[in-house]
């Protein structure tokens, strides 16, 4: 029963269409009904938006492809100025036309131009009496260029007076784009997160040659029933598929079991996911590595996983500096006296007690520092004496490249550098020892 | 590759100017030039050394590294038709390279890093850094510079190429990358026969194109996340692989780049190794030795361990350090000639001129000698030249035959330190050096408790420890251990027995037992503990003797040959002791150097008219030194018109004793404009800064309020 019927194309071709987009044909018919023929002019700008990988660049390309309607693809991260991204498109149109003619190299400043020379395009070749689609992929990053560029695609069918659709593909919402000085709404159509049952069906669609489909079935209802809890990007989802299918073969291949044994199968493949969800999925370790890993049947253990290297070695200066750090982000102004000197008067404990020792410092996170009270904190850590050295302040600055110290507002060349401590408790526990 | 080769001439020249700055201090040094050439030779040696000691290290490193490229390179290109390889999603190979903290030493493992790939793997390696990229534009930028320009470097023998790249240039796109990656691997494969095998032979057909990032940490997330997503999209057409040059841990990466953007690759660790084991390479090799003639001092040697223990962890700043000490050295003290190889220096000591036997005499080491000599030999010494060099000759032959012995020494009692408790004596050799250089080490207290424990050993680790011994004694060069040799030898025959003779009593003591089993109980119980009683203590006495001999024969050869180097005639020249030039140059204190330039201006004026005692302010100082003196009595905050009367009054205090009568409460004008000029040196330097909180004030910035 095909979903799909439109008066302008052929029914093969849709057919063909929708065996492409499993779980996405009301989305399509959706397009389809506002795209209307090929000569027709269409909505100026269409917008696009739903999660990562719900098939939205996907539906977008086979759309455009299978139906063989002009279009530029464009994807507006690879394009990270609005020169590179407009000359991109130029040039895309020059290649999509039907005589090859030599592309040459057009210069394109600002949107005028690009404008005028659209225009030049799209009249030199066949393209009158059809609708240009140009497709704007992750079109969140149209929001960082020049404030023109947005509403001017949106309506780029009034300024340039040709057949032309914009369609922009985004992760957020249009609220979020919506410039201030008001612009020309698009069309929006929201694509939504494809359910586990989508899921199943269309990772199953993609059988391996040598095994049946329903056996693929099966293993992949053991993969979702392990991951959907945590992913249901559909692309991860596929990586660990083909990851982990030939250990699930295993039994079959070497015949302890058979295709239908699917309990067997389970039990044979079930804390192998479970192993790979702790470690190929938060890339602890990279899939070669786990592909290799499988081959020789090693355990996991063996590979110790990113995390696993958290020790720095610091000269011994530096770790007194980052301890000194820490203590100055996490410890009040006021304690400094307390703590760090010999002769300091009688504490009166009640008083200051009861105020604030109730929010713990931690959870208030680090607290800027001058470089002065720094140096004097390592003062009084270190067991002998510390001579200020071109080294000691070297190495405060190496810290800050490593990311472990970060200075804070410093745009008075004049004034003492401030700092933060960013490194965290464990680590200064770790270092301390 | 793309290396700028100095051209030698200019080189020469420097150098020659180089020999007459040798020269300049005094004008009584000798043989600066043969000084000079010298300590050219010498270095040149170090430096070689070094650099082969770099290379071993880092060998297994790079080794692996390789292998992944290759890997993941294969992998990219064999199996595009198997089901896996079409469904799996397309990961970029990552090279996640922990290099430590030793942030100067990385630049040297990068260039030797990408030497070797491009020898091995890939002619197309682009090396960038954080502060050449603070966008993702920048980044682009440098990536095709580096990446085109390589290309020229490769064959830069056609012009079209170069004005293509040229235009290319203007736009700096990835597709733009990917047509000229495109073109290049084209070319390569059309390439005339004679070409391919310079170029194929090497690098595969499409080889991959290698990103380093030198400092991982410093880059902002979104240039990495836009990199790698751009480059993720299009790495079926351009094989890319990036190495990430870590300096703390690699959880850097997690934090850096959020899961969407780390599952576009695949990432492997590969940790180098420790600088501090690297440094123990470098000073096993160069100090250690007696391929070297030149050596280090007890307080010199610390000095450089320490910075780098507590400053950088840096090989390459010790290196630094150590190539200083070889010039200073060389530079400051004129019998240096004889630091070369004992031949040449035999050789050049009947050259010596008049003055430097002078010089000889009034070496510290040399008059000790002197005087402990017979009272004619004294004269003969003291006047006679040729007699002289007859004994520096031998002197310099025990020298040398000190080293032999010594390293040899040092190391076995290493191997004995090593093994103990706690280790008294440091667990690495170069602490025991330095324990040895600085006094007699059988002196100190840590030596007794070290050889209090080694008496307690327990057997089998003195007879492997023994076996090491001799097995350093035997690689040694020093001709007099035979003896040495020897006796270990017989110790360790001797230890054998032992366990003979043990196993034997044990036969003795059971057939005993046996005998006695027939007499009644109580007997039996007695009979029974006094062999116990009998048997440990003499069976324990035997080894323990022999322990004690084991023990004190090493304590002898320690006393023998681990002599500390100051009480050796003529150590003079070939150690380099002032450890306070070292420490001037390599551990700077610029605060405290500006310190000291501004309260006591004499010590770098050497003015006589500037010696003040103690804390009265000279109105002879330069206007900086009185300003800056009167501020330090100043709180936080200094209101200036009190700081130019006080000033004023300091400034007025000698030279206006008639003057003061005239005008006591206006200030000169000359006097006001010093100020004024005094406190914006003092402005420039960081000193004070202008304050908005009070008009007519300024805000001291140094340790407020002290």
């Amino acid at each position: 029963m095909p979903n799909l019927e439109h008066p302008a194309y052929p029914a093969a071709t849709l057919l063909h269409l929708e065996s492409l987009v499993p779980c996405r044909e009301s989305q399509v018919s959706m397009l389809l009904s506002i795209f209307g023929e090929r000569q027709q002019f269409s909505f100026p700008s269409i917008f696009i938006y739903g999660h990562t990988s719900s098939g939205k660049t996907y539906v977008m390309e086979t759309l455009l492809n299978t139906l063989q309607l002009p279009h530029v693809f464009v994807n507006c991260v690879e394009y990270f100025t609005s020169r590179l991204l407009l000359e991109e498109i130029l040039i895309q149109l020059q290649s999509c036309s039907s005589e090859a003619e030599q592309t040459s190299h057009v210069p394109c400043d600002n949107f005028n131009d690009f404008v005028r020379l659209f225009k030049q395009a799209v009249a030199s070749q066949e393209l009158q009496d059809q609708t240009l689609y140009i497709v704007l992929d992750r079109a969140e990053q149209l929001r960082e260029m020049e404030a023109n560029v947005l509403p001017a695609f949106l309506r780029l069918q009034e300024l340039t007076d040709r057949n032309v659709t914009v369609v922009l593909l985004s992760e957020i919402v249009w609220e979020l784009f919506r410039p201030n000085t008001g612009c020309f709404e698009p069309f929006t159509l929201y694509f939504p997160d494809y359910s586990i049952g989508h899921l199943q069906k269309i990772l199953s669609q993609n059988h391996p040659p040598e095994y049946s489909a329903d056996f693929y079935a099966a293993y992949i209802n053991i993969l979702l029933g392990v991951f959907y809890m945590v992913c249901r990007d559909l692309k991860e989802l596929q990586h660990l598929a083909v990851l982990n299918f030939s250990k699930y073969c295993e039994p079959v291949v070497s015949g302890e079991a058979n295709e239908r044994d699917t309990r067997k199968l389970w039990k044979n493949i079930e804390p192998h996911l479970k192993k790979a969800m702790q470690t190929v999925y938060l890339r602890e370790i990279s899939s070669s590595q786990w592909e290799r890993l499988q081959c020789e049947d090693g355990e996991p253990g063996q590979l110790k996983g990113l995390s696993a290297h958290t020790h720095v070695e610091l000269p011994y200066y530096s770790k007194f500096l980052l301890i000194a750090a820490y203590l100055a982000s996490y410890n009040p102004v006021r304690t400094d006296k307390r703590f760090f000197l010999k002769h300091h008067g009688k504490i009166r404990k009640t008083n200051f007690m009861k105020k604030h020792e109730k929010t713990s410092n931690h959870l208030l996170g680090p607290k800027p520092f001058p470089l002065d009270r720094l140096l004097a904190i390592l003062y009084s850590i270190v067991d002998n004496r510390v001579a200020p050295t071109a080294n000691i302040f070297s190495q405060i600055t190496s810290l800050v490249t490593l990311q472990l110290l970060t200075m804070v507002g410093h745009n008075d060349q004049l004034d003492g550098p401030r700092y933060k401590c960013t490194v965290s408790l464990d680590f200064i526990r770790a270092i301390a020892r | 590759g793309c290396f700028v080769f100095k051209p030698s001439p200019k080189k020469r020249r420097v150098s020659q100017k180089t020999v007459n700055h040798f020269g300049e201090r005094k004008d009584d040094s000798e043989d600066t030039e043969l000084r000079f050439v010298t300590c050219q030779s010498l270095w040149n040696e170090i430096k070689l050394e070094t650099e082969q000691i770099q290379e071993d290290l880092n060998k297994q490193l790079f080794d692996n590294l390789v292998s992944f490229l290759r890997r993941s390179h294969s992998e990219l290109q064999e199996k595009t038709t198997e089901w896996t390889c079409q469904m799996k999603s397309r990961e970029i190979p990552t090279a996640a390279l922990v290099l430590g903290v030793n942030v100067t030493d990385h630049d040297l493992t990068f260039r030797s890093l990408s030497e070797v790939l491009q020898n091995n793997i890939t002619p197309y390696i682009a090396l960038v850094e954080a502060k050449d990229c603070p966008g993702v534009k920048n980044l682009m930028q440098k990536l095709m510079g580096q990446l085109m320009n390589c290309y020229i470097d490769v064959d830069s023998l056609e012009d079209e190429d170069y004005v293509q790249v040229s235009q290319n240039r203007i736009r700096c796109s990835m597709s733009s990358l990917i047509n000229w990656y495109e073109s290049v691997t084209k070319k390569t494969d059309s390439e005339t026969p004679r070409k391919k095998r310079t170029s194929s032979s090497r690098h595969w057909q499409s080889p991959p194109v290698v990103v380093i990032f030198k400092d991982m940490e410093s880059f902002t997330t979104k240039v990495l996340q836009d990199f790698i997503v751009i480059s993720s999209q299009h790495i079926r057409e351009f094989p890319l692989v990036l190495i990430f040059g870590i300096a703390t841990s690699p959880m850097i990466i997690h934090s850096l780049l959020p899961h969407s953007v780390s599952s576009l690759l695949c990432i492997e660790l590969f940790q180098s190794l420790s600088s501090k084991e690297h440094l123990s390479t470098i000073i096993d090799k160069l100090l250690l030795t007696d391929r070297f003639p030149f050596k280090l001092g007890e307080k010199v040697l610390q000095v450089l361990i320490n910075i780098f223990l507590y400053h950088d962890f840096s090989v390459q700043n010790f290196i630094k350090g150590f190539q200083l000490c070889v010039v200073e050295h060389f530079y400051s003290q004129p019998l240096s000639i004889l630091c070369c190889q004992l031949v040449d220096a035999k050789k050049r000591v009947n050259s010596l001129s008049h003055n430097q036997c002078e010089n000889i005499r009034r070496l510290p080491s040399f008059r000790r000698y002197v005087e402990s000599q017979a009272s004619e030999k004294q004269i003969a010494l003291l006047t006679t030249d040729s007699y002289l060099k007859e004994i520096i000759q031998k002197l310099l032959e025990d020298l040398h035959v000190y080293h032999e012995n010594y390293v040899s020494v040092l190391r076995c009692l290493h191997v004995f330190t090593s093994s103990l408790p706690k280790y008294p004596l440091g667990k690495q050799i170069r602490e025991l050096h330095c324990a040895c250089l600085e006094n007699q080490v059988w002196e100190t207290e840590e030596y007794e408790s070290s050889l209090q424990l080694a008496r307690m050993l327990n057997k089998s680790d003195l007879v492997t420890m023994l076996q090491q011994c001799v097995e350093i004694f035997v690689s040694s060069s020093g001709k007099e251990f035979d003896k040495t040799i020897e006796k270990l030898k017989e110790f360790l025959t001797q230890f054998q027995q032992l366990d003979d003779a043990f196993q034997e009593q044990d036969v003795s003591v059971s057939s005993q037992k046996e005998l006695q089993k027939k007499t009644d109980l109580y007997h039996l119980q007695k009979t029974l503990l006094e062999l116990k009683e009998s048997r440990r203590s003499k069976k324990l006495t035997k080894f323990e003797m022999l322990r004690f001999e084991v023990v004190d024969y090493i304590d002898g050869l320690v006393r023998n040959y681990l002599v500390p180097a100051d009480n050796k005639t003529l150590h003079e020249i070939v150690y380099f002791n002032t450890a306070s030039v070292l420490r001037e140059h390599l551990n700077a204190a610029p605060r405290t150097a500006l310190h000291t330039a501004l309260n006591n201006p004499y010590w770098y004026l050497k003015n006589q008219a500037l010696k003040s005692d103690g804390g009265s302010i000279s109105n002879k100082a330069p206007d900086i030194c009185i300003a800056y003196k009167l501020h330090l009595e100043c709180g936080r905050l200094i209101n200036l018109v009190d700081w130019l009367e006080a000033f004023s009054t300091v400034v007025m205090a000698v030279e206006g004793q008639n003057a003061d009568a005239g005008s006591s409460d206006q200030v000169d004008d000359v006097i006001h404009a010093r100020f004024i000029r005094a406190v914006s040196e003092l402005e420039l330097l960081g000193f004070i800064k202008p304050s908005k909180q009070k008009t007519d004030h300024v805000a001291r910035l140094t340790w407020g309020g002290c």
